[in-house]
Formats: C-alpha cells, sequence, structure tokens
C-alpha cells in the first residue's frame, strides 16, 4: 500500500516545529523522525496525517550532553550511533547493547530513541529500558518544558502523557555508579523481531536503586521501582529470586497477558536478573 | 568431456544482472500513458454484494464485474467423480467469498492515487456466516460457500485396501492426528502484470511475473473470448514463484481486460499486504493417521485421512483436487508399503484458494508419514532411522512400482539414509543427549525421508483430467552466424538459474561455449509452446529438449564441415565448439559463417532446414524420474519459553545426474530454508469471522540469515534410466523434509517429557501447549 497525500515540512529549529503542529487549524500535523515506525503506518494508511513535520535536521534534537548528573541525548539521536559508541555511555554498557539489538542495521541506521519512546509501542526495547534506567523525557510545548520519568511518560499501548502540539525534545539519561549491574532478557522469535516479552533491572546499590521492569507486555511497561525486597536485600540479588518469584511478580502486575504469556515474561525477568547475580 | 556441460560447476550466467541490480522486472518497466492499479478486497470473508456506490467523479475510473462484460469466471474441470466446480470471477460478482477477494479494480496515474479512488467506494455487504475452517464447513447444515452444491466439499478420493486382517494382529498400533498451517510463499517479488494493446500486431500483450507464460496465454485468450494469436504474454524477470506464479491469477485477468478496455498501459504491482492477506496460500492439511507395524516397526498398513482447506475456488488451471489427491497418492513415500487405505477430503472454506507450492502436497504427506515413523520408533524402543531401514524401498527392487501406482525409477534410499545418520553424527549427539546440556536446554536429532516425484507428464496430469496437460516439450536453437547459439524455451527460469544450466546441456553435445549462448525464455512470441515450469519439470523436459535439437544441430554441423574437410560426414564428430575430421577441423563460427554468408561454398546435401532447428522430447516413461533425499536436523529446545534453535542440518539428496552441483546446491539451500519457515515460524491464522490475522511481515514471521543454518549438503547421483543424460527434477525437493525433520528432532528433545507435538509451525506457544499437556497427563 502507498501513503494517502500528505505535506512535508522540515523546520531548522525548535520553535519552527512547535509553530506548524500548533498552527494548522484543522491541518492533523505528525512528528517525523527516522520514519522507521510511522513510515509503515502511513503506508498502511492507519495514519493518514496532512502534514509532516520533519524534526531530524533541528539541532536541539540531535544534541548530546552531560550535565554532570545524567547524559542527555536529543530526540533524534539514532540507535546505531548509541550502538556505535558516537554517544558517551554512562550505564555500564547498557544502552549500546540495547540499541545494537533493536531491528537490524537497516532500521538503526534512521531509528531514533526519541521516536522510539514517543511512539510507545509495548514491544519496543527503548521504553523498557529505559525506564529500568531511571531515565526521563524532556517534552517541549508551547508554553515551554516539562520533564517526566519515561515510567511515567507512557501511559498504555502507543499512548504518552504528551499533546499532539508537544515535541519530545531529549532523554535524560543518569549515572550509573561504578558497582551498578543491569540485566535486560528479551525473547524474541528471531533477532530483530520485536519483543515477546522483556525482562530488565538496575540494581544500583549506591543510588538506592533496585528496580525491576516488566516490558512488551499489551500495556505499559510495568516498573517495579522498589525491588530490594524480592531481590534478596540491598547486595547482589540471590538464588531466592527464581521463576515462581518472578511468576509472582507478573501476575500482580498490570499487563493483559494471557496464562502462557505471563509464564514467559516470568522467565524473561528472571534471565535478566541472573545477569545481575552473575 | 567438456569442461562447462553437464556436471560442470558453473557460476550462474544470470547473476551478474541481479547482483548488480540490473534485473527487469515488472515493476522496474517504463512506458509512457502507463497508469497503475489498485483494487478493491473485500474486507469480509463471506457476504452478498447487494450495491456497490462509485461517486460520479471518479466512476469513468473504477471498474467493477458488471463492467466486465463477455470475460468468463474461471472454472476449471477436473475428471474426478464428483468434483464441483466452482465459478472464479476475477472481480466478484453478487458474493465474496474470502477476505481479499477482488471487487473493484481503480486506475490512476500511481498506485497511491489508485489506493485514493479504493477508499470512496462503498460496498453494501449483506454479511453471511463464515466457515473459517474444515470443521465447520463439513458440518451437516453449514453455511454453503457455493449454494449449488449442497455441501462445502469439492472432491473426495480415496483408495479402500482392506485393513481389518491386519488391524487384528498386528502387534504395534499408533495413532496421531497432525496439523499443518496455513501459508503464503512470499517470492521476493510478489505478482505483478502490465498489459497494453499492440494496435499493429492486433495483439493484447501482458508482462507478467509468472512461471508459465504460455498457460496464461491460452487461459486469458479462453476467458477474455480472444483468438490465441490475439494474446502474447512475456515473462520478464521474475524474482521467484514457487508454484504461485503457474496459475492465471486473477489480477492477470483484470489487467488484461482493462489493458484491452482503456486503450493504454496499465499496471498492477501486487504489494506484500495483499500478498499475505489474499493470495498465494498454500499448506494447510490435516491427517489422521493410524499406522500398523510389526514389533521391528515394520509398517504392516496404514489407514489416513486427509482433509485439505482448499480455500473459496479452483485456481486455473490445476484445480482445487491436486493437492488433496497427490496427497493421498504419495502416502507411500520411500517406503514398501503393502497395505494402505486412505480417503482425502478437498473442502471449501471462507479463505483464499489454495495454490500449489513448491512440493506440492508432500510437505504435509511426509510431516504425517515421517512423525508416524518416529512415533513407531519410540513405540517399539527403536532408534528412527533403524525402523526406516526395516521399510525402505531398496536398490534391488528398482524400478519399483508401489501400491499407488508410483514408478520409482532408480536410486539407493538406504545408502541415502545411512550417508545422513553418518553426516549429522547420530552418536555424537546421543552422547551429547546423555550428558546434558549446561544452559539447561533439551537436544534432539530427527530425520526426514521422501521420494518426489518430478517431470511427471501427460499420464500423470491426464488422470487429474484438468484444463492443461503437459505433453511434449520443445526447443528452438539457432546458431548465429558468428558461431554462438540462442535457446528458446517455453518453460521459464524464475530464479533457478536456466540460463545458465540449459546452456551447459547445449554445450554438452555442441561445445559452444556457455558465454557463447543465449537462453531466450519466458516470451510467447518467440519460444515454442510449453505449459510452463512447475512439478520440477523444466531441466528434465526443457534440458532433454534442448539436448535432441542440439544433436539435430550437430548433425546438420556435421555434414557442412565434413564437406570444408573433404571427408565423409560419417568421419566426422562435433566437441568442443568444432567439426573434427580425420585429418583436421573447422570451427563452428566458420561453418555458420558459411551457412549464412557464404552459401557458395554449402555442399549439395547441405541441409536445407539450416542451423537452426525445433526439436521435442518426452521422457520413455513419462510418469517422473523420482528424486529422493534424507534430511536431518539437530535441535536444542529452550523448554522455559519453547523457542527451537537448528545446531545443525545434513541434506543428502540425489536429483539424478547433476547439470550444475552449484544449481542443485542453491535451490536445496532455499527450498531447505523454505520448509524451516514451514516448520518453526510461517503462519497465517484466520480468526472465526474469517479475518486473517497476518497481514504484514510484523506477524507472518520468515527465517532469515540468522535462523537458516549452515547446510551441509551431501551429493548422490543415480542417473534416471528414462530421461536424456539421467537427469531428474531439483527444484521443488528441498522444501519437502525440514518441517518433519525438524519436528522428530524436537520430539527427539522432549521425549524424556513425555511431550510431542504433532503441528507446524512449532511455535514457542505451541511447545509450551505440548509440554504443559504431557505434564497435565502425568499427573
Ligand atoms: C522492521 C522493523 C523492526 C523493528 N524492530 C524493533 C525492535 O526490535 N525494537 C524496537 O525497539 N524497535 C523496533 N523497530 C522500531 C524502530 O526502533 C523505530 O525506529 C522506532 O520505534 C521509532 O523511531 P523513529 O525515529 O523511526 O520514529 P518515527 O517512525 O518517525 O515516529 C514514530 C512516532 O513517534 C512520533 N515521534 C517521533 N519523534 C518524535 C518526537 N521527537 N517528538 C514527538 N513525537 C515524535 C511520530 O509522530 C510517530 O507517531 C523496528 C522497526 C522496523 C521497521
Amino acid at each position: 500500500m502507498k501513503a494517502a497525500k500528505f505535506d512535508y515540512e522540515r523546520p531548522a529549529d525548535l520553535d519552527g516545529a512547535l509553530r506548524l503542529l500548533g498552527g494548522g487549524g484543522d491541518v492533523y500535523a505528525k512528528v517525523l523522525a527516522g520514519g522507521q515506525s510511522l513510515g509503515p503506518m502511513l503506508n498502511l494508511r492507519l495514519a493518514q496525517p496532512g502534514l509532516l513535520v520533519d524534526v531530524t535536521r533541528i539541532p536541539e534534537l540531535t544534541r548530546v550532553e552531560d550535565d554532570g548528573e545524567a547524559l542527555v541525548l536529543g530526540a533524534c539521536v539514532t540507535h546505531a550511533m548509541i550502538e556505535d559508541g558516537k554517544v558517551p555511555d554512562v550505564t555500564g554498557g547498557a544502552l549500546p547493547s540495547v540499541a545494537g539489538a533493536i531491528a537490524y542495521r537497516g532500521v538503526r541506521n534512521r531509528g531514533t530513541i526519541g521516536g522510539s519512546v514517543a511512539h510507545a509501542d509495548p514491544a519496543a526495547d527503548w521504553p523498557t529500558a529505559l525506564s529500568a534506567l531511571g531515565a526521563e523525557a524532556v517534552v517541549r510545548g508551547p508554553s515551554g518544558s516539562r520533564t517526566v520519568p519515561v515510567s511515567e511518560f507512557i501511559v498504555g499501548v502507543f499512548e504518552t502523557v504528551m499533546g499532539e502540539d508537544e515535541i519530545l525534545e531529549a532523554i535524560r539519561i543518569p549515572k550509573l555508579s561504578a558497582d551498578a549491574r543491569w540485566g535486560y532478557y528479551k525473547v524474541c522469535r528471531k533477532p530483530g523481531e520485536f519483543a515477546d516479552a522483556i525482562g530488565a533491572v538496575l540494581v544500583d546499590a549506591e543510588h538506592s536503586v533496585h528496580r525491576l521492569v516488566i516490558g512488551a507486555t499489551n500495556a505499559a511497561p510495568v516498573t517495579i521501582a522498589d525491588a530490594a525486597e524480592v531481590l534478596g536485600g540491598n547486595g547482589v540479588p540471590g538464588a531466592s529470586f527464581d521463576l515462581d518469584a518472578a511468576r509472582r511478580l507478573v501476575d500482580g502486575a498490570d499487563t493483559n497477558l494471557d496464562d502462557m504469556e505471563r509464564h514467559i515474561h516470568a522467565v524473561a525477568l528472571k534471565r535478566a536478573v541472573e545477569q545481575v547475580a552473575k | 568431456m567438456s569442461t562447462k556441460g553437464i556436471g560442470a560447476r558453473l557460476t550462474r550466467k544470470e547473476d551478474g544482472r541481479y547482483m548488480r541490480g540490473r534485473g527487469n522486472f515488472v515493476g522496474d518497466m517504463a512506458m509512457s500513458g502507463l497508469k497503475e492499479v489498485a483494487f478493491l478486497r473485500s474486507p469480509v470473508a463471506h457476504a452478498k454484494i447487494e450495491g456497490i456506490e462509485i461517486p460520479d467523479a471518479i466512476r469513468a475510473r473504477v471498474f467493477h464485474n458488471a463492467d466486465m462484460k463477455g470475460v468468463r469466471p474461471m472454472r476449471p474441470a477436473a475428471s474426478l467423480p464428483g468434483f464441483k466446480q466452482s465459478d472464479f470471477p476475477a472481480l466478484a460478482a453478487d458474493k465474496v467469498r474470502y477476505v481479499g477477494e477482488m471487487i473493484a479494480a481503480c486506475v490512476a496515474d500511481t498506485r497511491a492515487e489508485a489506493e485514493d479512488l479504493v477508499e470512496q467506494i462503498i460496498v453494501d455487504f449483506d454479511e453471511l456466516p463464515v466457515l473459517a475452517n474444515i470443521v465447520d464447513a463439513q458440518k451437516p447444515g453449514a453455511t454453503l460457500i457455493h449454494e449449488e452444491w449442497g455441501d462445502n466439499v469439492f472432491v473426495v478420493t480415496s483408495r479402500d485396501d482392506d485393513i481389518d486382517a491386519v488391524a487384528k494382529t498386528a502387534p504395534v498400533k499408533v495413532t496421531r492426528t497432525y496439523d499443518m498451517a496455513r501459508q503464503t510463499m512470499n517470492p521476493m517479488e510478489g505478482a505483478g502484470c502490465l498489459a497494453y494493446w499492440d494496435e499493429r500486431m492486433g495483439q493484447l500483450v501482458l508482462y507478467s511475473s509468472t512461471q508459465a507464460p504460455h498457460l496464461i496465454r491460452t487461459g486469458l485468450a479462453e476467458h477474455l473470448e480472444l483468438e490465441q494469436r490475439q494474446v502474447r504474454v512475456i515473462a520478464p524477470d521474475v524474482g521467484g514463484g514457487f508454484g504461485y506464479k503457474c496459475i492465471m491469477q486473477p489480477e492477470e485477468l483484470a489487467v488484461a481486460w482493462l489493458a484491452i478496455k482503456l486503450g493504454h498501459p496499465v499496471r498492477w504491482v501486487q504489494d506484500r499486504r495483499e500478498h499475505l492477506v489474499a493470495c498465494a496460500n498454500s499448506r494447510q492439511h490435516h491427517y489422521q493417521v493410524t499406522a500398523y507395524a510389526d514389533e521391528k516397526g515394520r509398517i504392516l498398513a496404514t489407514d489416513v485421512e486427509v482433509t485439505v482447506d482448499v480455500g473459496a475456488y479452483s485456481v486455473w488451471p490445476f484445480t482445487a483436487v491436486l493437492e488433496a489427491s497427490m496427497a493421498g497418492g504419495n502416502l507411500a513415500g520411500p517406503y514398501g508399503l503393502e497395505v494402505c487405505r486412505y480417503k482425502t477430503f478437498s473442502v471449501a472454506t471462507n479463505k483464499p484458494p489454495f495454490i500449489p507450492y513448491r512440493g506440492v502436497a508432500r510437505a504435509g504427506v511426509c510431516f504425517a508419514t515421517e512423525l508416524t515413523v518416529d512415533a513407531i520408533a519410540r513405540e517399539i524402543g527403536r532408534e528412527p532411522h533403524e525402523v526406516r531401514f526395516e521399510n525402505l524401498v531398496t536398490p534391488d527392487m528398482m524400478p519399483y512400482t508401489n501400491i499407488l501406482n508410483k514408478h520409482l525409477d532408480s536410486g539407493d534410499y538406504p545408502e541415502c539414509l545411512r550417508r545422513a545418520v553418518d553426516g549429522i553424527g547420530l552418536e555424537a549427539v546421543r552422547e551429547r543427549q546423555a550428558k546434558g546440556e549446561e544452559d539447561g536446554r533439551m537436544v534432539g536429532v530427527g530425520i526426514g525421508m521422501f521420494t518426489e516425484q518430478t517431470a511427471h507428464g501427460t499420464s500423470v496430469f491426464s488422470g487429474f483430467g484438468i484444463p492443461l496437460i503437459p505433453g511434449f516439450e520443445q526447443a528452438k536453437c539457432r546458431v548465429t552466424p558468428d558461431g554462438g547459439l540462442e535457446i528458446y524455451i517455453g518453460v521459464h527460469s524464475h530464479g533457478q538459474g536456466m540460463e545458465t544450466t540449459m546452456a551447459q546441456v547445449a554445450n554438452e553435445i555442441l561445445g559452444i561455449d556457455p558465454d557463447l549462448i543465449t537462453v531466450v525464455h519466458g516470451d510467447t512470441g518467440s519460444s515454442p509452446y510449453s505449459t510452463g515450469s512447475y512439478a520440477s519439470r523444466a531441466a528434465v523436459m526443457a534440458g532433454g529438449a534442448i539436448s535432441r535439437t542440439c544433436k539435430v544441430l550437430a548433425e546438420r554441423l556435421g555434414i557442412i564441415g565434413a564437406h570444408l574437410l573433404q571427408c565423409g560426414h560419417h568421419e566426422v564428430e562435433v566437441r568442443d565448439g568444432k567439426v573434427v575430421g580425420p585429418r583436421g577441423e573447422v570451427s563452428i563460427a566458420d561453418v555458420a559463417k558459411i551457412w549464412y554468408l557464404n552459401p557458395d561454398q554449402l555442399p549439395d546435401d547441405a541441409d536445407p532446414g539450416g542451423l537452426e532447428a525445433t526439436g521435442g522430447y518426452k521422457p520413455k516413461v513419462d510418469t517422473g524420474s523420482f528424486t529422493y533425499s534424507a534430511h536431518a536436523a539437530v535441535v536444542a529446545v529452550d523448554v522455559e519459553i519453547g523457542a527451537v534453535e537448528l545446531l545443525d542440518y545434513v541434506v543428502v539428496e540425489d536429483c539424478g545426474t547433476m547439470i550444475n552441483p552449484l544449481v542443485v546446491e542453491g535451490q536445496t539451500f532455499g527450498g531447505t530454508a523454505q520448509g524451516i519457515g514451514t516448520g518453526l515460524y510461517e503462519e497465517s491464522p484466520y480468526d472465526d469471522n474469517g479475518q486473517p490475522l497476518a497481514s504484514t511481515f510484523m506477524d507472518y514471521i520468515m527465517p532469515g540469515a540468522t535462523e537458516v543454518p549452515d547446510i551441509r549438503m551431501v551429493h548422490m547421483e543415480t542417473p534416471s534410466p528414462y530421461t536424456d543424460h539421467g537427469i531428474k527434477g531439483a527444484g521443488e525437493t528441498a522444501a519437502i523434509a525440514p518441517a518433519a525433520a525438524i519436528a522428530n528432532a524436537v520430539n527427539d528433545a522432549l521425549r524424556g517429557l513425555g511431550a510431542e507435538i504433532n503441528e507446524t509451525p512449532m511455535s514457542p506457544r505451541r511447545v509450551l501447549a505440548a509440554l504443559a499437556g504431557a505434564r497435565k497427563a502425568a499427573e
């Protein structure tokens, strides 16, 4: 299928983009980043916007900054740049590792971290991974800027707290301490497929972080922010976190999954934790 | 022998243009005045069409059934008793019978604009109950898909051996139910066609991505009520077909009609969604098998019921009968079965029509029979390959006509199995299993064997009584004035490398370098008639025809050459591109130059037919030459998440004399990859409303580079006694066995857990369900 007719603009700055998004009257405008999710939706005519606002040439959206406590990645930083180490890593390898397992290289060359978070596909990698890392979304709208944790930014399947006249400007990823440990396990039919289940875990004892995330459900990623106890206290999680323990967490979460799917999610979570325990 | 003739590992001549992206496919063509077509396809599976509302502004660019007066619906006949014909119009008439069935054709400058037109059409449907599976379709009182039929069964075939005596005394009995998922074929290039009316020739010209240009020509002429000479069909580069493109597609009929109606060229290029939703359906077989065996596993009798979910219509010309009746006829496989009772049902449902797919019917048959062999082995506690040895037809029995009337021409089936067992390292796998895996996965090994009837001809297809039966095959060969060769054949290469292999056959006879040979195929305007490339017939049939024709040319070249060499023409021999006499030689190029440009130097006895000839061929026995094969797989099953990984894969294959082993390997790797898709990934599920649930590659999973292991291939080469050069077909075979070999490996892995899986694809969900079932049964 081919896309329905649309207009295309590529503003040079963020204000220009915001104007196009807000000012079109009855024209339905949509942000275009890497096009790796929006492109197929246009072709299948699931999305029929009157105007595409290409944000990939806006300098604010491709910036990479260290603000002391966190790494700030402009929304249009691509998966490939993160995979290739073209941006600093403050997560002990988590960022490039997750990036490198998204889809295949062609998609990673164009797909952006901001596009992935804004799209809020539960099966995508960044929503779960960034929730686990405690990242924040920096959102810019006509009335200014606000910062929302990624785990609260995504509220449902393809659903975020962003308004149609807002743009996701950047992702802010806190620096992990030296002995922080993370685990990420993705179940999918073959490399490059969207996930059937994701388990993610971050243990950063120095910052008192014991976080688990159940991802790729039929809902927003489920973040268990205070997992210290289930993980067996403040140290490195031990053998007590077995499949049953994982299953209890999955069963208790709002996932819209059937029995077999919850089992697979429990396995993913257990295996993610095993990575931390190793 | 020539170093570039039959048997040479020549790299493919056509690959240069393909690898550089310089092929010429339907989608690449440019033509002035060309417009694009998009079809409105039914969103519902079963409904009466009460009305079609088209805005006046676009009415002139939208066409539906009522506009296509004089175009006949496809209604192929078959002579099997009780077969019911179906009317399959290019655009639906009063009723739609599957999601994706075409209702209207819209014409615009671009495909996107044509799709804009599609969106403006409103169809008033009166929805009918939907038959989304074979069980519902066979229930008494079920809705009728074709009202005049009285039920929903295209045809029933059967064989009624007396099985009761064996059943009473047989010490071993196993009963199983098997299910193959519905699949689509997914060639890299989907279907597509471009048509225009050539005023000068008084001809409809259709470029189509087809395997069978002559067959499409015949079909178009009949259905558009044109004379055959008024139709020319050209297949340009074709990016795979796998059987989908050996039938006349409703889109071809519609586009051809539009071109005549509109007077300008029109084109339709299928997109992947159309392919997945509405086209190229296959594989969905259901089996109920009971096998009786002795204590050693020798099979005494089988009792089988096959039901094929053939969808809503018969395709032209192969109909809906081919699949199930071939399933019945192939139940003996490579085994010396003595008693077999079967019944096959071809059931109509509200799904797209079934189309013959690489390894027609055999992938299902192989799955059912090979899993049954392994079930017997588990039952009696023997190694599955030992049970196979008890049953295989042996070389001393060849040629062997089995009880289902398959005439197995040659081969050493037990040796094939031995090599597979050795090749996969069975003993090492058993040791590995005993040790267990560090990561907790379960390892298993499995084998799948089959025979494949290839190039089966007149006597087989006439049994189906379908509209078009293959017969003799012809080739036209022309030596060019500079000593090159042009070969014109009516089959079409849609990826098999025939521009290379067919040149090698000619080289074998004439010694002309394949680089100097052009194979012209796919054009009804230039080549002899052929029913096309299907049934793994092209290498055998066109190869044989080329060989025969080149021999005629060799004779004629010899006469002229002998004259130039001043010797008798029985004293000369044509080889290495030369006419060689007792005292000297002259090149074919020199002979050709004299024939065309200096006829003053010709001998009196020169054949006036010249250096161009058309010859024909049919093998001595036309029931087919039987390629056979054993596939062996090692898998690791992650029993927590149900994932199956292929660790190793061996194919032992004997396709008779190999024209080019490299090409045989290419076909085998590709076929095996497709079979891996059947076994582990590919599936077109439908919900109860007949809605397809896999409409993009998000949901329809194909194996890719990471899912296909290094396939280790072992060649055997037993020439067919019946075909020229001993060639057997090799195109389809490898797609047949992977699902069976993998399933046997998975079941071997899960044996200790008491779980067994008898369905394709073996998705995580199915593996976990089998494990859960076993746990429940144990409780
Ligand atoms: C074959 C294939 C396989 C894939 N596999 C995976 C996978 O395994 N894991 C995975 O995580 N992803 C996968 N993806 C998705 C890919 O990662 C996309 O790149 C990503 O989801 C969207 O990013 P994008 O830049 O392409 O966004 P686009 O497609 O351009 O946009 C997506 C949506 O987000 C909105 N948007 C984009 N940027 C912004 C912004 N800055 N502010 C506000 N709204 C914005 C758009 O309006 C649109 O609605 C796959 C994609 C393909 C095609």
